[in-house]
């Protein structure tokens, strides 16, 4: 048993035109037994800015907790918030600090900066980042959600075509996970505001 | 810094309220050599009087204008090895700035760390506040320039131009004469050399000032060599 698998998780978040999304599953599991289908993975940052937290339900709490304080004092020094970029170098090293200890998550970072571009970033548990322009996954089911990404993704989708791509790629990911599914949502996050959805899939 | 042995603070309130440790920094501050800045609309220049005490001291060794980052450099009057401490320090802390956020830090986040390492001098044990004031220039996070001063007590002000040091008052007053809303950079570093050149001791020339300045274009904080200097020197004879 890995202990990153052991409460479950699916996160992928997609880039489309002037937007971005980031979906996740809803299962709280320990082991093979679920325990709750309302876990929330995916925190907002600021009105331009979520994270998603795959991995130790405790970590994924707590780091979101951390990743809270340390941008409400960034918002509050600088008087500005934070873009993407930096929140992204941020957590990586947040989670390098703990390198011989680790942060059991593996986070997922999706933002649209101050030019409307949007932004999106990936990395493991301790830190080490990658910056992609068309998706990123993280979870128990990652090789499912790469190959659904690869096959349903085309570049610069509206905002609800992005919705539909991320909830089909979510879905049909999730139903071949044991750990992962028992319900999703979705944001998509645009310069005008960010729209939130609940997934109805398989609660199995 | 602050010896165990020292667990007490050396600057303490005297009985009408006024810590005079700070006080007396700012006498140190006053009788250092005068320093200014003004901020253009387009960019920020800091000069001081580098005026040493015998024709034998290697004049291009010293160096009293320094940049900090890539966009912001200091400039003191005082006591200038209290000032090498703040420069380390200031450079020290905006590098891990950037380690943690992959940004230059903004001049003001800038400010107001090294004002709370000044205060924290005047606060902790076995330690004396710093014998300087800084004129800090910069071109901040939103592209704006931007001139501040910070004092030995912590306290900082963002000015539009001013002057420290030995006749403050007079180039103050000068410069309230002199300064206009919408000055540009290059009217901005004849006005400061003409400022300087008032409370002048003797004759003014391109070594024995030092000009830093900071151009909103392209944000880069850098020194004037003594070639521009003395351009701007003949310009304004």
């Amino acid at each position: 048993m890995s202990i990153l698998e052991y409460n479950g998780a699916a996160i992928i978040a997609m880039t489309g035109k002037n937007c971005v999304g980031i979906a996740a599953d809803t299962r709280l599991g320990i082991q093979a037994q679920t325990v709750a289908t309302d876990f929330k993975k995916v925190f907002k940052v600021n009105d331009k800015l979520f994270v998603g937290l795959a991995g130790l339900a405790t970590d994924v709490q707590t780091l979101d907790q951390i990743l809270r304080f340390r941008q409400n004092l960034y918002e509050l020094r600088e008087e500005r918030p934070m873009t993407p970029k930096v929140f992204s170098n941020l957590l990586s090293n947040i989670l390098y600090e703990k390198r011989f200890g680790p942060w059991f998550v593996e986070p997922v970072v999706a933002g649209i900066d101050e030019a409307g571009k949007p932004f999106l970033s990936e990395m493991d548990l301790i830190g080490a980042p990658v910056y992609t322009d068309d998706f990123v996954v993280s979870g128990t089911c990652s090789g499912n959600m790469y190959g659904m990404c690869e096959t349903l993704y085309k570049p610069d989708m509206e905002p609800d075509d992005l919705f539909e791509t991320l909830s089909q790629a979510l879905l049909s990911s999730v139903d071949r996970d044991a750990l992962s599914g028992w319900g999703g949502v979705v944001h998509i996050i645009t310069a005008d505001g960010v729209k939130s959805r609940v997934l109805k899939g398989r609660m199995d | 810094m602050g010896d165990s042995a020292y667990s007490f603070s050396l600057t303490t309130f005297s009985r009408t309220g006024k810590l005079l440790q700070i006080e007396y920094a700012l006498n140190a501050v006053a009788n250092g050599r005068t320093s200014l800045g003004i901020c253009a609309k387009d960019g920020v220049v800091i000069a001081t009087d580098k005026k040493l005490t015998s024709s034998l001291v290697d004049v291009s060794d010293v160096s009293k204008v320094e940049a900090i980052t890539k966009s912001s450099g200091f400039v003191y009057s005082g006591i200038g090895p209290d000032y090498r401490v703040l420069v380390r320090k200031a450079r020290k802390s905006s590098q891990q700035y950037y380690r943690m956020y992959a940004e230059n830090q903004p001049v003001s986040q800038l400010v107001k760390q090294t004002a709370d390492v000044m205060q924290e001098y005047t606060q902790s044990g076995g330690v004396r506040p710093f014998g300087v004031s800084l004129l800090v220039a910069g071109v901040d996070g939103d592209g704006s320039p931007r001139l501040y001063q910070v004092d030995p007590s912590g306290s900082y002000f963002g000015w539009k131009a001013t002057a420290i040091g030995k006749n403050y008052v007079n180039a103050k007053n000068f410069l309230e004469k002199r300064f206009q809303e919408e000055m540009e950079l290059e009217d901005a570093i004849h006005t400061a050399l003409l400022t300087l050149r008032e409370g002048f001791e003797g004759e003014m020339n391109s070594h024995n000032i030092e000009v830093g300045v900071v151009n909103k274009s392209d944000g880069v904080f850098r020194l004037l060599t003594p070639e521009q200097i003395q351009d701007y020197l003949d310009e304004a004879n």
